[in-house]
């Protein structure tokens, strides 16, 4: 997910009777689905954990306006430019605003932008893919982002307040990401042969990536269970995975396309698809760094950062002086 | 990297196109009042959510602390006559 393998901090769940007064007083609120607010106690591995959950979800965000940034100035069409611009900027204000629910963790934004620039910071392994055609930035749109929704759902009604609001106003906004995602691939599908081929191209690429954004399978993973006990974490990674391809495996056929996956297949008896096994080296490798795109993903995020400093020190000089203006106006 | 001040932190209000308060939605940094507002346009009314902005340092915020929830809020518990449920009106005299 935009948030992968989030580590908690624990070895192991605590009873009942190991927490001490003011964790069992915590843990019955979020039993009792009373949101945490940012200046009420909390233990201090919930803090952690959720403070790396959320920057790692809004480097996500920040990062992934790259891969789709590569085709602004190639979209086909002056809409579908427009469109893109749109979808890249709410990509934007989505880091922002998970940015500010961080903040209320006791996390500083330079120390947020340090570790993104410094590259300890984690983000999604599916932006360290290319965009190689113009039918990848559909595929992202109705897969990555399908992917994202799947998640981001049900983080609504996570423990947190601050993260919960953020990710309220991020769902509202997500189904146009995915919706102009479909669009474009209903375009190429119904195009040229060439541009079916376009199609299938980017759907071969895309899926399996697609698929590893869940992470691996957490079924016996501590942390996991302990980010559902602080309900900072609602689904396992292979229910997420699963309700993924059950809805997405029609969306394709709709398309007159083929999921790459010889073992696709629907089981009546369980009521899902079967899919093939993921290949999770590959995963591991990318979130090692070796992905095809880490390196130029940072490279063009610090040189951002660093072509934009004029503009940011400027801005201070200028509020500084007004700042001294209205002083010795006072005085 | 942070060789610099950070900007402080601005709490953003939006008030919504049908007459409403103006209402909490989110925060952001800015280094003063006027990219505040700028700013807020862009990463929170991106689909008309607002008619107008305010935009308020958050260090100037005076806040109730959690610890004070019980003294504060618990006496308006017992007022159940502070609500209209709490009177019955003959049903004969219709709406009231
Ligand atoms: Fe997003
Ligand atoms: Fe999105």
């Amino acid at each position: 997910m935009y948030a992968q393998m989030v580590k908690t901090g624990v070895d192991r769940i605590q009873s009942s009777e190991e927490m001490s007064p003011e964790e069992r007083a915590f843990q019955e609120r979020i039993d009792a689905d009373i949101k945490i607010e940012p200046k009420e106690w909390m233990p201090e591995a919930y803090r952690k954990t959720l403070i790396r959950q959320i920057s790692q979800h809004a480097h996500s965000e920040i990062i992934g306006m790259q891969p789709e940034g590569n085709w602004i100035t190639r979209a086909p069409t002056l809409e579908r430019k427009a469109i893109l611009l749109a979808k890249v900027q709410d990509e934007a204000g989505h880091g922002l605003y998970l940015y500010c629910a961080a903040e209320t963790l006791g996390v500083s934004r330079d120390e947020l932008m340090e570790q993104l620039n410094s590259g300890k910071a984690k983000y999604s392994s599916i932006f360290n893919y290319p965009t190689l055609t113009w039918a990848d930035i559909g595929a992202i749109g109705w897969l990555v982002d399908g992917a994202a929704i799947m998640n981001q759902v049900p983080l609504q009604r996570c423990s947190y307040g601050p993260y919960s609001r953020a990710m309220i106003r991020i769902c509202k906004e997500e189904s146009f990401h995915q919706r102009q995602g479909y669009d474009i691939m209903m375009k190429l599908a119904r195009g040229t042969p060439e541009q079916k081929q376009m199609a299938q191209d980017a759907l071969n690429r895309w899926w399996w990536p697609s698929l590893m954004m869940f992470g691996p399978s957490d079924a016996d993973s501590v942390h996991s269970a302990q980010s559902m006990k602080w309900k900072i974490k609602i689904n396992s990674n292979d229910e997420l995975r699963q309700k993924f391809v059950d809805q997405t495996v029609p969306q394709a056929e709709y398309l007159g396309l083929t999921v790459p996956d010889p073992d696709l297949r629907w089981n009546a008896e369980r009521g899902h698809y079967d899919f093939g096994a993921v290949d999770w080296e590959e995963f591991y490798q990318v979130i090692a760094g070796n992905g095809p795109c880490n390196r130029q993903r940072l490279r063009t995020r610090v040189k951002a950062y660093e072509e934009g400093r004029w503009v940011r020190e400027a801005a201070e000089a200028y509020a500084a002086k007004k700042a001294a203006r209205a002083q010795a106006k006072a005085a | 990297m942070t060789d610099r001040k950070e900007w402080p932190l601005w709490e953003v209000f939006i008030r919504s196109q049908h007459g409403l308060a103006h209402r909490h939605v989110g925060s952001l940094h800015a280094p003063d009042a006027e990219m505040a507002i700028k700013n807020a346009r862009d990463v929170y009314t991106r689909r008309n959510e607002g008619v107008s902005i305010w935009v308020v340092k958050a260090s100037d915020i005076a806040a109730s602390s959690p610890g004070e929830k019980g003294p504060l809020f618990d006496p308006a518990n017992s007022k159940v006559y502070r609500h209209p449920t709490f009177y019955e009106i003959p049903e004969e005299l219709g709406h009231m």
